[in-house]
């Protein structure tokens, strides 16, 4: 995952009267205090499965794409972020750590969003690495794995919404892998960075409560981590983000950040079937709009071509749902979807898009 | 034509601009004493708005600690983790700056559970939160602390004053309490498969929006008192216009008549004077809305005060313009002119032209109306006195009806008395001068009667309001000290610490009282339930309103419940009734007084406390012990078990308290008082600034017959303190009803408690005295201007009649 949800973190409002002090400027706005990711990380786990409170901001962000018995797809999205007013951590109301997060679930016809808040330091949300176990309020993501495996490898996520709850278990059929640099990714030529992980491949199994009933599901999910302090350039509006997986077991994960000042960054991470990553550098890849959809006050493009020439990719990207507007603080576009083959117009995978910026 | 005419009437005004002033001071006091009332009125419910729209965790359901403690941060977060949506609130007082002021803690992260109103401003949470992190502060509260502490104070029009809202997390820091909340609000909406809160949370109760919440209808009473007073002002202050009014049409009469007489229509001599009239109630209605501006600016702080601490409803101090009570002050300046003058109008308006001259034409018809006055007087008294016996519970509609037929039936007695005395007075006279003296006071008396009726009013509600204050304050204080049995009061704040400072308790004190209060429905009634050990200082000095023998052995044996008035009064119930507390009906043994507390309330003994409440724990304790040893006992507990300095409080500082806001409460009623009695005041001197020169062809004969102007002036100021002491020794009954009527009856119906009445026979006398020296300041002039009039005023009465 990549930079998309910094605007998340940055823009954190309960409501429009209760925004956070630092709006979206505010994510370009200098780190003092706050710890700066450096390049050649050296991640240890299950240790930095946990938070980083000396940074800003950090995120769980798990997406997965699902079908029920009768072939209908569905997108789910469990998000909790971590947005620190101060560096460090303390006990009791003090803590300086703001918690939220966001939950979804996406089909065809109906995008149904959750969202929820909470502070540090009272026990209210937070995040354990061993064992593993994330949570916020009555929202978690728990740990089930055996002695010897990563703590991320087997996972029960939960969460609800004003009209939906869903039950699901993930378990890893690969390795973690690094983005960027080992796990530096540079977001802007001007060298803003943050440390990135993912765990890209999970076979899921589990249930939705949805407005018509319960519905028993399977598919594959994707999680990301990463935390930072000064994410963006100044000039960087927006960003559009792509998870793909592809039916060859080939997975990539494709950002534009949008700049106002200049060429748009452009940078990705291609997941062969053996489970290793490699970098695509600004320039390999190349990101097209096709179609666009209106949703409130914003016009996104829903349709996208993406060609990544030297790895033979050329596929359409369509969205399950056009009107996956997450109508949280702050709002911005997330929901499943459909790859086809350019050329033959074949399904060859599904996946998640996030877009930022565009309202 | 008309012009002229125009101009020749109003020329009087020109000539006479004493009268003139005195005419628009008249319905500017009335008008004043009745806009400040309004703008009182006004501001102190705008104020409870404001409150309840910002502090609207009072009017949505909440989650309380059954014991009436705390509740530990833990039980919020598994509360949170299980599903439930609820928002903590911390809430607490603490002195900042040297100002006593309520925190009120909340989580802005609590988000959708939060009431929406709550007051942050664009700046969002960051700086909200901190550090140093912001307190929100009305104005004034604002203007006290800023720079004197170190969260930044951000000024909001929505808040109460004193009460500062500010993050959970600064507010438990600034009273010292991290771990512990006071509620939990608890969202309208939740998910339906959530575990029970009696599994989750078993200490926890739901407590649906408090009754003591409904601040409009508590203080509703003691607004009406101040409408009623104010309406009172307002009457006695018609009295003034009245007679300025009518001065003024005596004056010009022989200008009526030559302006008739030249071809004036009346219909025109009418409309002249009528828009006279109307010119002089804006001027006096815009005159008295600015002083009724000015009355209520005064005394606001005090009536804020007054509802803060009796009623607990956060009144602010400071007055805003606001247009209805200003219109409201216009009309009742325009409704007052045309009630003073209306009938002076309509009387000219029909007077023969040449009877126009004729000074005592209508004074003296009016004379005659002494009869039905006095029995349309007997009416309203007997009705008054019906009133009083209709309904039970009294009703406070009925007592103020009563209330009012008893003073208007007083008021206009008082004419018929008065000339019964005088005319007593006529013939137990002997010697030429005091028979005139007397019969001239007859004669006088129509001319009087209706400033002589303000007095009356004006004194019978000094008399009436003053023992009700005393009575209130001689039986306050009594209770005060029956009730604050025990000399320091502890408050653990949980039970574990409850238990952990019995050694030192036991150290220190000669008897330790636990006491434990919990929410519970009484007859039907949220209220509270207490405990009460089985100790010889109860038994001695418990304000039970019916002492009965065997109660104390009842109450220990657990045969039995005790209740306060309020519920008595509130549910028809009489010693020998069963009361149920949460469902168990147990008799009552006895009601004791509770002043002060607007909830029903139940004591039962520690057998029957335990039975009923098997889980409630002892969290406060009321110790006997020497008060010297207290700063000892103080450091002790404030240093090894943390407490802090506002749990543990001695019985002067709780009667210092008590006595304080109850001295507030009656510091308007008090300023009222005074301003009433001194509008009736001013209504004498314009009465006999009439008579004065009205008088002039009688008093002229007897100058004439060698009597000097100066004796002449002398008898005068006599008569004006004679007829004061006469009012005022007529008003002792009536202020004595009123008092009885405002104890027994309004105080019941407002208030849930009847107290005795305290006679206070000095403050009579002394209010007579002030009166009749009153009356003879109001005298002074005329008598002083008789006394030097030139002889040649005198001589021209006999050369022509006027």
């Amino acid at each position: 995952m990549s930079v998309r949800s910094l605007l998340c973190a940055g823009l954190i409002a309960l409501q429009p009267s209760l925004g956070l002090a630092q709006g979206f400027a505010g994510l370009a706005s200098d780190a003092e205090g706050f710890a700066l990711p450096q390049p050649n990380p050296s991640f240890s786990f299950p240790r930095d499965h946990g938070p980083h409170p000396a940074f800003r901001i950090e995120w769980w962000y798990v997406t997965a794409n699902l079908s029920d018995t009768a072939g209908r797809d569905y997108g789910v999205q469990w998000t909790l972020f971590r947005s620190a007013l101060h560096p460090g951590e303390t006990a009791g109301w003090d803590s300086p750590q703001i918690w939220f997060a966001h939950a979804a679930v996406t089909s065809a016809q109906r995008h149904l969003v959750g969202q929820s808040y909470a502070r540090g330091g009272i026990g209210q949300a937070g995040v354990t690495a061993t064992p593993f176990a994330a949570f916020i309020n009555d929202w978690a993501m728990t740990g089930r794995a055996g002695p010897g495996q990563d703590g991320l490898s087997a996972l029960d996520l939960t969460a609800r919404g004003p009209d939906f709850a869903y039950d699901l278990q993930l378990d890893a059929d690969g390795p973690l892998i690094r983005h960027g640099d080992g796990g530096y990714s540079v977001k802007s030529p001007r060298g803003q960075a943050s440390y990135y992980y993912a765990q890209p491949g999970y076979q899921v199994s589990g249930h939705l409560d949805l407005p018509s009933g319960p519905v028993a599901v399977t598919g594959q999910a994707w999680l990301d981590r990463e935390w930072s302090s000064q994410p963006l350039a100044p000039s960087q509006t927006g960003w559009d983000w792509f998870s793909l997986h592809l039916d060859s077991g080939d997975k990539l994960m494709v950002y534009r950040l949008r700049d106002t000042d200049g060429a748009d960054f452009n940078p990705g991470t291609w997941i062969g079937q053996d489970g290793t990553a490699h970098y695509l550098n600004d320039g390999e890849i190349t990101l097209t709009a096709q179609e666009t959809t209106s949703i409130a006050t914003a016009t996104l493009p829903t349709t996208w071509r993406i060609t990544v020439p030297h790895r033979q990719i050329d596929v359409i990207v369509t969205a399950l749902n056009p009107q996956a507007w997450m109508d949280t603080t702050p709002a911005y576009w997330e929901g499943p979807v459909q790859v086809t083959d350019a050329a033959s117009g074949g399904a060859v995978g599904r996946g998640y898009l996030e877009m930022t910026g565009y309202d | 034509m008309k012009r002229a005419a125009a101009h020749a009437l109003w020329s009087h005004w020109r000539r006479h601009p004493g009268q003139a002033l005195t005419l628009v001071l008249g319905l500017a006091l009335a008008t004043a004493l009745w806009t400040g009332v309004q703008a009182i009125n006004a501001e102190a419910r705008a104020s409870y708005a404001r409150a309840t729209a910002v502090l609207t965790q009072d009017a949505q359901t909440t989650l309380i600690a059954r014991d009436g403690g705390t509740i530990p941060v833990a039980t919020y977060v598994r509360l949170r983790r299980a599903g439930w949506q609820v928002a903590p609130v911390l809430e607490g007082t603490t002195r900042l700056a040297g100002r006593t002021v309520t925190l009120l803690g909340l989580d802005p992260l609590s988000g959708p559970v939060l009431p929406q109103t709550a007051p942050l401003g664009s700046g969002g949470i960051a700086p909200f939160i901190g550090p140093p992190g912001q307190l929100y502060a009305a104005p004034d509260t604002a203007a006290q602390l800023n720079g004197a502490v170190q969260p930044e104070i951000v000024v909001s029009d929505d808040l109460p004053p004193d009460h500062l809202i500010g993050d959970i997390a600064l507010v438990a820091r600034l009273l010292g309490r991290p771990d512990h909340l006071t509620r939990l609000v608890l969202a309208p909406a939740q998910a339906t498969d959530l575990p029970p809160l009696d599994q989750i949370a078993p200490a926890l109760i739901r407590a649906d929006p408090a009754p003591g919440s409904d601040l409009a209808g508590l203080t509703d009473s003691f607004h009406l008192n101040l409408t009623a007073f104010a309406a009172l002002a307002f009457a006695v202050g018609l009295f003034i216009v009245h007679s300025a009014i009518g001065l003024a049409f005596e004056q010009r009469r022989p200008m009526y008549r030559t302006l008739r007489a030249l071809g004036l229509s009346a219909r025109a001599l009418t409309g002249l004077l009528a828009l006279e009239l109307l010119a002089v109630a804006l001027m006096a209605g815009l005159l008295g809305v600015a002083m009724g501006y000015g009355i209520a600016a005064a005394l606001l702080p005090d009536v804020a005060a007054t509802l803060r601490g009796l009623y607990g409803a956060p009144a602010r101090d400071s007055l805003g313009l606001r247009p209805g009570w200003i219109a409201a002050g216009l009309l009742m300046s325009l409704l007052g002119t045309v009630v003073a003058g209306g009938q002076a109008l309509w009387r000219l308006h029909r007077l023969p032209i040449l009877a126009s001259a004729a000074p005592r034409a209508w004074r003296r018809a009016s004379t005659k109306g002494l009869g039905w006055q006095g029995g349309l007087a007997g009416l309203l008294l007997l009705a008054a006195g019906l009133l009083t016996q209709t309904a039970a519970p009294p009703h406070l509609g009925s007592a103020f009806a009563s209330l009012a037929a008893m003073m208007l039936g007083a008021a206009l007695a008082l004419p018929p008395l008065l000339a019964g005395l005088l005319a007593l007075g006529t013939r137990l006279a002997r010697g030429p001068v005091a028979q005139w003296f007397w019969a001239d006071s007859q004669q006088q008396l129509p001319g009087l009667s209706l400033a002589l009726m303000a007095l009356l009013l004006a004194l019978a509600a000094n008399i009436g309001v003053s023992t009700m204050v005393g009575s209130f304050r001689t039986t306050f204080t009594g209770w005060l000290d029956q009730r604050l049995v025990a000399d320091v009061y502890i408050d653990a704040g949980s039970p574990e610490t409850a238990q952990a400072v019995l050694p030192a308790l036991r150290q220190t004190a000669t008897a330790i009282l636990p006491r434990i209060t919990t929410e519970a429905r009484l007859n039907g009634h949220p209220g509270e339930v207490q405990l009460l050990s089985d100790d010889h200082s109860y038994r001695d000095h418990w304000p039970l309103l019916s002492p009965a023998a065997g109660v104390w052995e009842g109450l220990a044996e657990g045969r039995g419940a005790l209740i306060n008035e309020q519920l008595a009064y509130r549910s028809g119930l009489a010693p020998g009734d069963p009361v149920t507390l949460d469902g168990t009906a147990l008799p009552i043994l006895a009601i004791y007084s509770d002043y002060g507390n607007p909830r029903p309330q139940a004591i039962v003994g520690a057998a029957t406390f335990a039975a009923l409440f098997p889980d409630r724990a002892v969290q406060r304790y009321g110790l006997h012990m020497d008060p010297e040893d207290l700063p000892a006992l103080r450091l002790d507990l404030e240093g090894r078990f943390g407490l802090r300095p506002d749990q543990i409080i001695d019985q002067a500082s709780i009667k210092a308290a008590s006595l304080r806001v109850f001295e507030q409460t009656f510091t308007v009623t008090a300023a009222l008082n005074v301003l009433t009695l001194g509008v009736a005041g001013v209504a004498i001197l314009t009465s006999l600034l009439t008579l004065a020169s009205l008088r002039l062809p009688q008093i002229a004969p007897l100058w004439a017959l060698g009597m000097t102007r100066a004796r002449l002036g002398q008898l005068e100021l006599l008569r004006a303190g004679v007829l004061a002491l006469f009012t005022a020794i007529l008003a002792l009954p009536v202020g004595l009803a009123l008092a009885w009527i405002l104890l027994a009856r309004v105080n019941v119906a407002a208030f849930g408690w009847r107290l005795p009445m305290v006679l206070f026979p000095g403050d009579w006398a002394l209010l007579g005295g002030i009166a009749v020296l009153a009356a003879l300041a109001a005298a002074a002039w005329p008598a002083r201007r008789l006394a030097t009039r030139p002889a040649a005023d005198l001589l021209k009465v006999f050369a022509s009649e006027r």
